[in-house]
């Protein structure tokens, strides 16, 4: 009843084909994964402008409010900006046959990530500081809502982020081809979630600091206004 | 190909000792196991609950129950019932045991990450049982938890126990997502050679959508639950409106109570097809194995999951009625819930059409499978009625919705998972269940489940509300529907006993049950081929079996047997263009 073994198919089997086949699952695991996330945040979003159009809302982008100034952001901003091309070069040089500059863009991506991380509790702290408290205000609930999910997504992506440093400096100590596949899998993963985390904080970044103008018109072409 | 057949033998790296075993297991089959077996346990509170809701209701004052008691039992029941049985179940229990093994892997593509989402899995139950010795004990919202009331003092727990429930079901979420990138993945990415997404068994398919909305709705309700926790914990107003309380203002303000009904059935109703569409998928290979007969219709069957799934993320407000809603919106939501009837349909035709003309053996997995398209129907049709605007307005918040998602969401699936278990205990155990205590068992949940619900449907049009502790002194409720409530009580301890008949059938059969085999019901599909039974750790052997043809060749004119196993090569039955498999 059962015939021949098929010895790409699982992992199980160290083949050349196991690593084809744990490469498109670990691929297609964290396109699922950025899907859900990506419903997640739509849906904080949609919240958010449904929330806006109550009266007692104070957008923080006003001109006398902490977002009037958003220097310190555009700076976070740059930082992660950086993380996400420093992957992506990563995750071209370690095509290389010398691996290229593949272990300074990694530890690069991570520092700036840290650096980005840190920024936005200092950004945090800024608005503490000036009495803006989440319960002060729904503006400013989102914001620390919002700020600090996607902070939690840089954090879990800086642990993949530690993986693939340790994978990285192990394969360079002992190369393996078993290494190499995974550690070139490590990275590439790193780099299309540190896109996907780019991407989703250009737009809170864009939301969080619009001015109530702009999320009336959202509202009203959502049909959720007025 | 030996050398392969050796390195697969060698890194296959079976646990040995019972804590990595039985434990910490990695094994999809050990996992499935221990998320069914915390499903049931979870499942059997939720049951001892809703006894004692029935008692207060049939026969009020007979137990020592007060109000609150009350609330905290119904909102703990449907919450239970919903999300730490029938989603986990479903997902965890039977997505885990067969998908791996009906796709022909040899385990998930990601066993760790499977085995965490067990363990948070457990975690989220326990933090769920926890609520019930915080002071003030467990929610008592009702299971959609609606604010202002859910975390508003006066609302039973509304200080510890809306807090508990929340937590719990952010992790459970967190299992859900770990489980479900696992089994979307194993299917898309771990399929034997041969085994093309249309040669899947249909149980595959069901769980395979249901996962999808799975991880695409969760995302709603923990939003609406973050947002909700910190409403209660740090004073934020998401959902929480200007409030008096006592005579004293509430810090809250401008909060949209809309908006978290929004979040809560746009996670909602597709959970209601997170539910269904396993139980779709497992009940089409039931009928086709029981009835001999290749399934009626596999790609259309296919393409009306494809297409429940996609309709059930634009038919939430349909809950939301009486929320009050631009009438517009009422028309689409109406007419959304209406077209999803179509392809509902579609799968019922099919299922009679494959049981048309076949030789149907009426075994306990057939017995629960026809039980459960007579009550999906019954409970669909009275769908029909409450998806309408009109109608849905004065039946809202009666017996007849209670009645109605009983029906369809709460005892139809459950006749899946009780045929489905009897249909696979042999192939997790290697032991039969005993035939006549399962026929018992059905007999009387079957029948059981119709007297107690068809009459809610009387009392619904009576205007009997839902969510009431008591029924006295309301003078257009008659006297008679009190007598009915004790008689449907009365069959609902009955019910609710009979299942320890269930349970114990699982016990004995579990020593002394008859040997199955390893393929007992003749059944096509691969678990049913697996070298072993209960398949060992990697399910295959030395090597992966190969798939030739969909899992419904029964009855294929010329062939030795009335069923030709998926791994028969055309060489020796030729595979027919007729079946649907390229």
């Amino acid at each position: 009843m059962l015939t021949q073994a098929r010895t790409t198919s699982l992992p199980f089997a160290a083949s050349s084909g196991y690593f084809d086949q744990r490469s498109a699952s670990a691929k297609t695991g964290l396109r699922f994964l950025m899907a859900a996330m990506s419903s997640m945040f739509f849906l904080f979003l949609l919240s958010y402008i449904l929330r806006s159009q109550v009266p007692d809302w104070e957008a923080l982008s006003e001109p006398w409010q902490p977002l009037a100034q958003t220097g310190q952001l555009w700076f976070n901003s740059a930082l992660l900006v950086v993380a996400s091309i420093s992957l992506e070069l990563a995750r071209r040089s370690i095509r290389q046959p010398d691996h290229g500059h593949s272990r300074g863009l990694l530890l690069l991506a991570g520092l700036s990530s840290f650096g980005f991380l840190v920024g936005q509790v200092a950004f945090w702290n800024f608005l503490t500081s000036r009495g803006f408290f989440a319960d002060s205000n729904p503006a400013n609930a989102f914001f620390f809502l919002l700020t600090g999910l996607h902070a939690l997504h840089v954090v879990g992506g800086l642990v993949a982020w530690i993986a693939a440093t340790v994978r990285l400096s192990r394969e360079r100590r002992q190369p393996t081809e078993e290494g190499l596949a995974l550690t070139k899998l490590s990275i590439e993963l790193c780099a299309t979630y540190w896109h996907f985390l780019l991407v989703v904080w250009m737009l809170l970044f864009a939301l969080l600091s619009s001015s109530p103008g702009t999320y009336a018109a959202i509202a009203k072409f959502c049909g959720l206004g007025d | 190909m030996a050398y392969a057949d050796d390195v697969e033998n060698e890194e296959l790296h079976e646990p040995t000792g019972f804590i990595w075993k039985y434990v910490w297991s990695q094994d999809h089959k050990v996992i499935a196991i221990q998320y069914s077996t915390t499903a049931i346990l979870v499942g059997l509170v939720a049951l001892v609950l809703s006894g004692m809701m029935r008692m207060q209701i049939g026969f009020p004052g007979s137990i020592d129950m007060d109000s609150t008691a009350y609330y905290q039992a119904m909102t703990m029941h449907g919450m239970i019932m919903v999300i730490y049985l029938l989603t986990a179940i479903f997902l965890g229990g039977f997505g885990n045991y067969l998908i791996p093994l009906m796709v022909g892997a040899r385990d998930m593509v990601f066993p760790f990450v499977n085995m965490l989402s067990f363990w948070f899995y457990l975690v989220s139950v326990l933090v769920l049982l926890a609520s019930f010795f915080v002071p003030g004990g467990p929610t008592g919202a009702g299971w959609t938890l609606y604010p202002p009331q859910a975390i508003t003092a006066g609302t039973p727990g509304s200080e510890w126990g809306i807090i508990l429930m929340l937590v719990s079901l952010i992790i459970f979420i967190i299992a859900a997502t770990m489980g479900g990138l696992n089994y979307v993945t194993t299917v898309l990415q771990a399929r034997t050679h041969g085994m093309t997404m249309f040669r899947m068994p249909l149980t595959v398919w069901g769980i395979f959508v249901a996962t999808i909305l799975a991880l695409l709705a969760f995302p709603a309700l923990f939003v609406s639950g973050v947002m909700m926790l910190l409403d209660q914990t740090i004073g934020t107003s998401f959902f929480m409106p200007d409030m008096m309380q006592f005579g004293s203002q509430l810090d809250y303000s401008g909060g949209s109570p809309i908006l978290f009904q929004h979040l809560f059935w746009f996670f909602g109703h597709p959970e209601v097809y997170i539910v269904a569409l396993p139980a779709f998928g497992l009940v089409s290979d039931l009928i086709s194995i029981h009835a001999r007969r290749s399934i009626f219709g596999y790609r259309m069957m296919v393409w009306a999951i494809v297409s429940i799934g996609v309709l059930s993320f634009v038919v939430w407000a349909h809950h939301m009625y009486v929320s009050g809603m631009n009438p517009y919106f009422g028309f689409f939501f109406a007419t959304t819930t209406l077209v999803i009837a179509v392809p509902t349909a579609l799968k019922v035709y099919n299922w009679l059409l494959t049981l048309w003309r076949g030789n149907i053996h009426l075994t306990v997995p057939m017995l629960y499978s026809l039980a459960f398209i007579v009550t999906f129907l019954v409970g669909g049709l009275t769908g029909l009625f409450l998806g309408n605007v009109v109608v849905d307005i004065p039946l809202s918040d009666t017996y007849f919705v209670v009645a109605h998602f009983h029906m369809v969401m709460g005892v139809a699936p459950i006749l899946v998972v009780f045929g489905s278990i009897y249909h696979w205990y042999p192939k997790m155990t290697g032991r039969m269940l005993h035939d006549g205590i399962g026929k018992l068992h059905f007999w009387i949940t079957f029948l059981g489940t119709y007297l107690i619900y068809f009459p809610m449907h009387y009392l619904g049009f009576l205007g009997m509300p839902r969510r009431y502790y008591a029924y006295e002194d309301y003078p257009f409720i008659p006297e008679s529907a009190q007598s009915l409530n004790a008689f449907i009580t009365v069959v609902a301890i009955v019910v609710g006993i009979s299942q320890l008949l269930f349970l114990f059938n699982l016990a004995y059969s579990y020593f002394k049950g008859a040997p199955s085999g390893g393929n007992p019901w003749r059944a096509t599909s691969l678990e049913w081929l697996t070298p072993e039974t209960p398949p060992k750790h990697g399910n295959w052997g030395t090597s992966l079996p190969v798939v030739h043809r969909w899992a419904y060749d029964y009855g294929v004119p010329g062939a030795e047997s009335d069923y030709v196993p998926q791994t028969t090569s055309p060489e020796e039955v030729p595979v027919h263009e007729s079946d649907h498999d390229e």
